[in-house]
């Protein structure tokens, strides 16, 4: 079960009107390391993990929702009011043709989503040493999405969206730390 | 030192078509050093939290795009 809290998780101002962001952008939306995928993967492979890092899964698991609603946010304020003459110079004509001005589970490249870009294998190691990959990878969509962005407001947006791939990361290693960890030995810091 | 960036120096062709990038740089996140985190390490404060994106200092690593740098007249 969940609570909805009926704002952003960090604020989203968006300086400039340029739709050819949103085109980068829907990469973290319905792209393979995207918010969407890392949500989907994470709360489902809770199933199956050792009950330690159930209440991890599910944390980051949530968050990830909320950063999906943070890009959202991002892509409907850069194309809400383009005309169809815009969209097709951003490069979002086939998007247009398509869905107008509606936001879609699909890649930078315009590929829909597919369950294909997650993986459950059921095995603890395998499982989240692939979270860890998706959180790298997360982080450095972020920074090729920030090199190309000159808007210094969305920039603060992604910044701390960067941020957070950094701590999850590190989570999914400290529970990694504790999956391998000998029964019984006490832990030394 | 001890950075969070890392660099290196591609191969450079003589009949390179594009004009070389003579140093390539990658993120090397502070994840990758901490292992388990250890107690009591320094926080921020909590409105500098939720501004960085972290409550601990050692994991603040923040990402700036080349035009940024430019207007903030720093380099990464
Ligand atoms: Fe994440």
């Amino acid at each position: 079960m969940w609570v909805y809290e009926k704002k952003l998780q960090y604020p989203v101002r968006v300086g400039t009107c340029n739709p050819k962001l949103a085109k980068f952008l829907i990469e973290q939306y319905g792209g393979a390391d995207g918010e969407l995928a890392a949500a989907l993967r994470y709360l489902n492979q809770r199933y199956t993990i050792p009950d330690k890092v159930i209440g991890l899964l599910t944390d980051i698991g949530t968050e990830e929702f909320a950063h999906l609603e943070m890009i959202a946010t991002m892509v409907y304020k850069l194309t809400k009011d383009a005309t169809p003459e815009q969209m097709k110079a951003a490069g979002l004509g086939a998007h247009y043709a398509n869905h107008d001005n509606a936001l879609f589970y699909e890649n930078a490249g315009g590929s829909p989503f597919t369950a294909t870009y997650i993986q459950a294998k059921g095995d603890p190691i395998a499982d989240l040493y692939e979270d860890i990959a998706a959180e790298e990878k997360a982080r450095a969509t972020y920074q090729w999405i920030i090199n190309m962005s000159d808007d210094t407001d969305l920039n603060d947006s992604l910044r701390f969206l960067r941020e957070r791939e950094i701590i999850h990361s590190q989570r999914f290693r400290e529970a990694v730390e504790i999956l391998k960890d000998e029964q019984g030995k006490k832990r030394v810091f | 030192m001890f950075t969070l960036r890392k660099a290196w120096h591609p191969y450079i062709s003589p009949f390179d078509p594009c004009k070389p990038i003579t140093v390539k740089t990658y993120s090397t996140p502070p994840n990758l050093y901490i292992g388990f985190q250890p107690p009591n390490l320094p926080q921020f404060s909590p409105i500098e939290a939720l501004k960085a994106g972290t409550l601990w200092k050692a994991f603040y690593d923040p990402w700036y795009s080349p035009y940024e740098i430019v207007k903030r007249g720093q380099s990464q």
